[in-house]
């Protein structure tokens, strides 16, 4: 079979018919994934949320807060209450910061209602490996559980804070705290809890 | 078509990576760990494999002048299929890999097989040589990812075997670079001599 | 103040090729001589930034209002190849001269991670126009510095004998691996 022509009616035409067509198989494939792809996002979340609050039987569904400190719509953060036998026993703060080695770092952090931190968890970071990477290890991540922010500096202690930096990685212990306290002074500031 | 050679073509003697030098951003950016290389290259397999299947379908339907568009077109479509179903049954891998899965439409391999082979093949030899080509560069990301993470996290697929972490450079961006370097000079001595 | 910061990062200390491993076919293949990678440095930043214009403006106003973020690759991708062939024809009909330069570089453009990926990022990063468009230029800077500096480097290197197996290309990948590691002492600038 001889190709095609290249006249400028029948390049339009296959040009059409082939996008309209992946138009179509895409658009497929979009509505059976959409499902999977939102469970999938949800499922992370839901995890990190129940690692650092203390127990509870209802959650609220995430609502945004703008950051203390910023005012664009990427710079809220979301909160989470949580309720145990219709108590609000906590929230938990997605935070971020862009100060990391290597730039974006997401940290989730459960604060109970007077503030004091429970435990935090690293979402997402691309700091570098063996070094910033430290962060996720409970010899730094858990120095914080329990500790307010209101007399625990969450800056290190290079820096006259309280914070034990990683060794050979302050810029990444540095941004650790910045996010975590970018979700405290926010969670101050909206005093949170569902009213 | 000696379909055999046809098929064991891309992981030695014409491996797209080692050999060909082609589509070095992801070889370089993903492999980290041998998992996510092998993850990266077995994506671009199915790309390569389906983009090969469809174009050689229609390669007589497709004007000359416009056969370029058209292949992107095509090309774009299996990548966003491999992007869709990946973001949903397998997140994480799809965190690691990131920005470079998208890249696949670009990955000079793929539209490189179109052009070369697929738009003058017959379809049964096109799946062939996007299987070859693909497994073989799989191949070459998988092997790439596992030096990367032996010499520079001590493990290899997540497994550690070492107590503390490795040469760190390696996985990081000189590493990359490096690495691929040796591996390069240790294939071409390998293929000169066979 | 943030453009400055976001000039720094894309130049030094997340540059596009050495650190993020972006555009590395062209890096790798056109750096032989300095003057090519001028060549080269030049038409990327011409279609890097037109390409993250565009594409900017179609994810604002087209896929994100109509939710079919997930034909983002398929559009972008036909964007980039359209403007490469736009800019090749204007180019040619415009300033000859200029298109005797960069002309034989437009086409190999398209398939240059680079400008997929810096335009993949601007949206990423949710920056505005204006800071999509200094990101643009940064990056295309910081790839044209980059691989200005490799060629020098390779340059040299066709006086010297390395060892056959490393002739070419191995030898070229080593070099840019102690590159990367030199821009890695960027890192902590912002």
């Amino acid at each position: 079979m001889a190709k095609k022509e290249s006249t400028f009616i029948n390049m339009v035409y296959v040009l059409f018919l082939i996008s309209a067509l992946s138009g179509l198989a895409l658009g497929y494939v979009y509505s059976i994934t959409k499902e999977p792809i939102a469970a999938a996002k949800k499922a992370k979340i839901e995890k990190a949320i129940k690692e650092v609050l203390p127990a509870f039987d209802e959650l609220s569904s995430g609502y945004k807060v703008f950051s203390y400190d910023g005012s664009k719509p990427s710079d809220s953060l979301v909160f989470f209450d949580a309720k145990k036998d219709g108590k609000w026993v906590g929230t938990a703060v997605n935070t971020y910061t862009m100060k990391g080695f290597s730039g974006l770092v997401k940290l989730m952090i459960g604060f109970k209602p007077d503030g004091t931190i429970n435990k935090i968890s690293v979402l997402e970071h691309k700091e570098t490996p063996g070094l910033g990477s430290k962060m996720s290890t409970p010899k730094f991540i858990d120095q914080f559980n329990n500790q307010n922010p209101s007399s625990f500096k969450l800056t290190v202690t290079k820096d006259g804070g309280d914070v034990d930096a990683i060794t050979a990685a302050t810029i990444s212990s540095r941004a650790f705290c910045d996010a975590a306290d970018r979700a405290f002074k926010t969670f101050k500031q909206n005093k949170g809890g569902n009213k | 078509m000696d379909q055999m050679k046809n098929f064991t073509k891309g992981f030695l003697k014409e491996n797209p990576v080692f050999v060909l030098l082609l589509g070095m951003c992801p070889t370089l950016g993903v492999t980290t760990s041998a998992l996510n290389g092998l993850g990266m290259g077995l994506a671009t397999a199915f790309v390569l494999v389906g983009s090969n299947l469809v174009i050689s379908l229609v390669k007589n339907f497709i004007p000359d002048k416009v056969r370029i568009p058209a292949f992107i077109v095509i090309i774009a479509s299996f990548v966003t299929i491999v992007e869709l179903s990946m973001q949903a049954y397998l997140p994480s891998l799809f965190d690691q890999l990131g920005l470079f899965i998208p890249l696949i439409v670009v990955n000079c391999i793929v539209l490189g097989r179109a052009e070369a082979f697929a738009s003058k093949e017959t379809p049964l030899s096109s799946v062939i040589d996007g299987l070859s080509m693909g497994l073989g560069f799989a191949l070459a990301l998988t092997i790439l990812g596992g030096v990367r993470e032996i010499l520079g996290s001590g493990a290899i697929f997540n497994m550690k075997f070492m107590q503390s972490d490795g040469m760190l450079v390696f996985v990081l961006a000189p590493g990359a670079f490096i690495a691929l370097g040796y591996l390069i000079a240790i294939i071409n001595k390998v293929n000169n001599k066979a | 103040m943030e453009y400055i910061i976001i000039i720094i990062s894309a130049i030094f200390v997340n540059n596009i090729v050495l650190a993020q491993f972006l555009g590395i076919c062209p890096f790798i293949g056109v750096s032989g001589k300095i003057s090519t990678s001028v060549g080269m440095g030049g038409a990327v930043m011409f279609v890097m930034t037109l390409a993250t214009i565009s594409t900017w403006l179609v994810q604002y106003f087209v896929l994100t209002p109509l939710n079919i973020g997930f034909l983002q690759t398929i559009t972008f991708i036909l964007i980039i190849a359209a403007l490469v062939q736009m800019v090749e024809i204007i180019l040619k009909k415009v300033s000859p001269p200029l298109y005797a330069a960069l002309g034989v570089f437009l086409p190999l453009i398209t398939t240059n991670c680079a400008v997929l990926g810096v335009a993949i990022l601007t949206v990423q990063k949710d920056y505005n126009l204006m800071e999509g468009v200094v990101f643009a230029i940064a990056s295309a800077a910081g790839f044209a510095m980059s691989m200005i500096i490799f060629a020098g480097l390779r340059e040299h290197m066709d006086l010297m004998e390395p060892p056959k197996g490393m002739k070419g290309v191995p030898i070229a990948l080593v070099t840019a691996g102690i590159l990367a590691l030199a821009f890695m002492g960027f890192t902590g600038l912002v």
